[in-house]
């Protein structure tokens, strides 16, 4: 395939004259085989383990939602149900701001202001997430009981939403945390797709007469569409296996609920809550078969992100500094 | 000035000013987050911090050194066993990787990116915890090393790629036999750029807590051995963030505030390599 390598193809006369370029090819050759063979190992590895989960309860598991690990009766619903919610809630929060940042850099900003400010963007990515899960734990979760859950019930506290005692731990601050921490990711790739897109563009909608902002919504951001939506969805796959700052702020219970401000659960946190505990092959094995879910969910979601971001820019490495 | 053109200028101001206030929320919550780190770590930090094992739960005073000292042996280990194959794998990308082979290792390693840490962590303990019979750092190192892999082949691969070809074809024209090319002219050309990649990595695993839960476990006491469990900085920061104790939450956040330095330091330190290198093309 050729995606545009400034590597010329190989020619017979370059190419296996010598034995020791023989050697070198096959010695980084047998290092690159070993990518494709860790993901085999790692599907093979996940799969063999959650065997005994995967054939006693089949696709029963995805649906049912006890998890009883003293009767043995496990069903992953309300960690699926969790990680799709608290997801979702991310991106509501994570997507307006993010593309903000792209359009603001790429359209509007002040030249000298681009570099900072997408440095500064960027760098929330470098923040481990640990210790978001502790800022979340002692200033975000404070903040949010004191100065926005009431004024948000005030308003939308007939919503199923909304129901419920507010203790902290939540849906909602799961999705806030998750939100501060894919925006660089989506801000980043977005930024590059629109400056893939040709001045041209803006150039014709300004010369037809449109505002600065008209150009941009309507010339710009339709030109990068698939892009953007890739880069959302590159997002969502983020969010999905974020672990650590998800675990020690959505209350890990095992609940399925419209209420944002009661406890949650996701399936990577219960891995980690759990996974040490588990004291019957079963119940490992189900604890398997939620990571395996994850990693399938993961990958699907990756893959087509990428697609999405290469139909814009095709055969440049987008994004890929960012991840 | 027609009511409609006014209407138009309006929203196009409007937005303007919205995508501007966005993305000023957006470096204020980086601010925010950095300013407390700063704040509580640095009035928790003192000299015990650093050269202290934990005491026992409740106590006053106790530090964090084996957690220091664990943290650079597991990431140590960890860039030891991912920097050559991942340097190896982005050089073959670079060098050979215009083929249908070279296609799915860099698709592979896209997905590998994408993996969530924990699904690595449960991995590297059915490969190393589960045949040993108990935790160890080794497993965490290895469980960190395939984390970084994927990512220091693709920016390796890029930073090679960016030699540009005259150089290659003028060593080759010379004479030189394509592995020495490779090796003396283009990876040395891109060396800057490599080991940019390289701190990038090692910045990015120093900070993951989730792969460690199962594998390194963590200890209270001080461990210097690779095959026995061992104290991080990130497992310190989840144990005494979470847990009950007022003194805990203390050491949390100078945990933290550390942590994050050395995160800092490693990214912002690959920033400046890849910035004074190429321009302000970035």
């Amino acid at each position: 395939m050729d995606d545009g390598s400034p590597v010329a193809p190989d020619r017979p006369a370059l190419v296996g004259r010598n034995a020791v370029d023989r050697l070198y090819r096959a010695a980084l050759t047998g290092l690159a085989l070993s990518l494709p063979l860790l993901l085999v190992a790692l599907l093979a590895e996940l799969v063999a383990s959650a065997w005994p989960a995967i054939t006693r309860f089949g696709v029963r598991f995805l649906w049912t939602s006890v998890w009883d690990p003293v009767a043995g009766v496990f069903g992953a619903a309300p960690m699926i149900f969790g990680t799709l919610a608290s997801s979702l809630l991310a991106l509501l929060f994570a997507v307006p701001l993010a593309l903000g940042v792209a359009i603001y850099l790429t359209e509007f900003s002040p030249k000298w202001l681009r570099q900072p400010v997408a440095f500064l963007v960027e760098l929330l990515a470098a923040i481990p997430s640990v210790v978001y899960g502790l800022w979340g734990i002692f200033v975000l979760i404070p903040f949010l009981r004191g100065y926005v859950v009431p004024p948000l019930r005030g308003v939308l506290g007939w919503t199923p939403f909304l129901q419920g005692v507010f203790y902290g731990n939540s849906l909602l601050a799961g999705g806030v945390i998750l939100a501060i921490m894919i925006v660089p990711y989506i801000a980043a790739v977005s930024r590059e797709v629109l400056l893939a897109v040709p001045s041209s563009q803006r150039e014709a909608a300004l010369g037809m007469g449109a505002t600065r902002w008209e150009a941009v919504w309507t010339a710009v951001v339709p030109y990068g569409r698939a892009g953007l939506i890739g880069a959302v969805i590159l997002g969502l796959g983020r969010a999905l296996g974020e672990t650590m700052a998800v675990t020690m702020l959505i209350g890990n219970r095992h609940d399925i609920g419209l209420s944002v401000l009661q406890p949650a659960y996701t399936m990577a946190a219960a891995v980690a809550n759990e996974f040490s505990e588990a004291t019957t092959n079963l119940y490992l094995s189900a604890l398997f078969e939620v990571g395996l879910i994850l990693f399938v969910v993961t990958v699907v979601v990756n893959a087509l992100a990428r697609l999405m971001i290469w139909r814009v820019a095709r055969g440049t490495a987008v994004g890929s500094r960012a991840l | 000035m027609s009511a409609r053109r006014l209407r138009r200028r309006l929203v196009s101001g409007l937005m303007t000013t919205l995508v501007g206030v966005l993305s000023f929320v957006a470096v204020l919550a980086l601010a925010v987050i950095l300013g407390y780190l700063v704040v509580k770590g640095a009035s928790s930090l003192d000299w015990n911090f650093f050269v202290k094992n934990p005491v026992p739960a409740g106590q006053a005073g106790g530090g964090v050194a084996n957690a220091i000292v664990g943290t650079v042996i597991i990431v140590g280990v960890a860039a030891l066993i991912g920097l050559p194959i991942g340097i190896g794998t982005g050089l073959y990308l670079a060098e050979y990787g215009s083929g249908r082979f070279g296609w799915i290792v860099r698709f592979v390693a896209d997905v590998l990116n994408g993996t969530p840490s924990i699904v690595v962590g449960i991995f590297a303990w059915t490969w190393l915890v589960r045949p040993m019979g108990h935790f160890s750092a080794l497993a965490g190192s290895v469980a960190l090393a395939v984390l970084m892999v994927p990512m220091i082949a693709r920016t390796t691969e890029e930073m090679v790629r960016l030699v540009p070809h005259s150089l290659r074809e003028a060593a080759l024209a010379l004479g030189y036999p394509r592995w020495r090319t490779s090796l003396r002219i283009v990876a040395r050309t891109a060396l800057a750029g490599i080991l940019t990649s390289c701190l990038v990595g090692i910045a990015r695993i120093a900070g993951e807590t989730a792969p460690l839960l199962f594998t390194a476990l963590g200890n209270l006491n001080f461990s210097s051995s690779i095959l026995q469990p061992m104290q991080t900085l990130s497992l310190q920061v989840f144990t005494y963030g979470t847990g009950p104790f007022d003194e805990w939450h203390r050491l949390a956040w100078a945990a933290a505030l550390v942590l994050m330095g050395l995160v800092l330091l490693l990214s912002l330190t690959a920033r400046w390599a890849l910035r004074s290198r190429h321009g302000a093309a970035r």
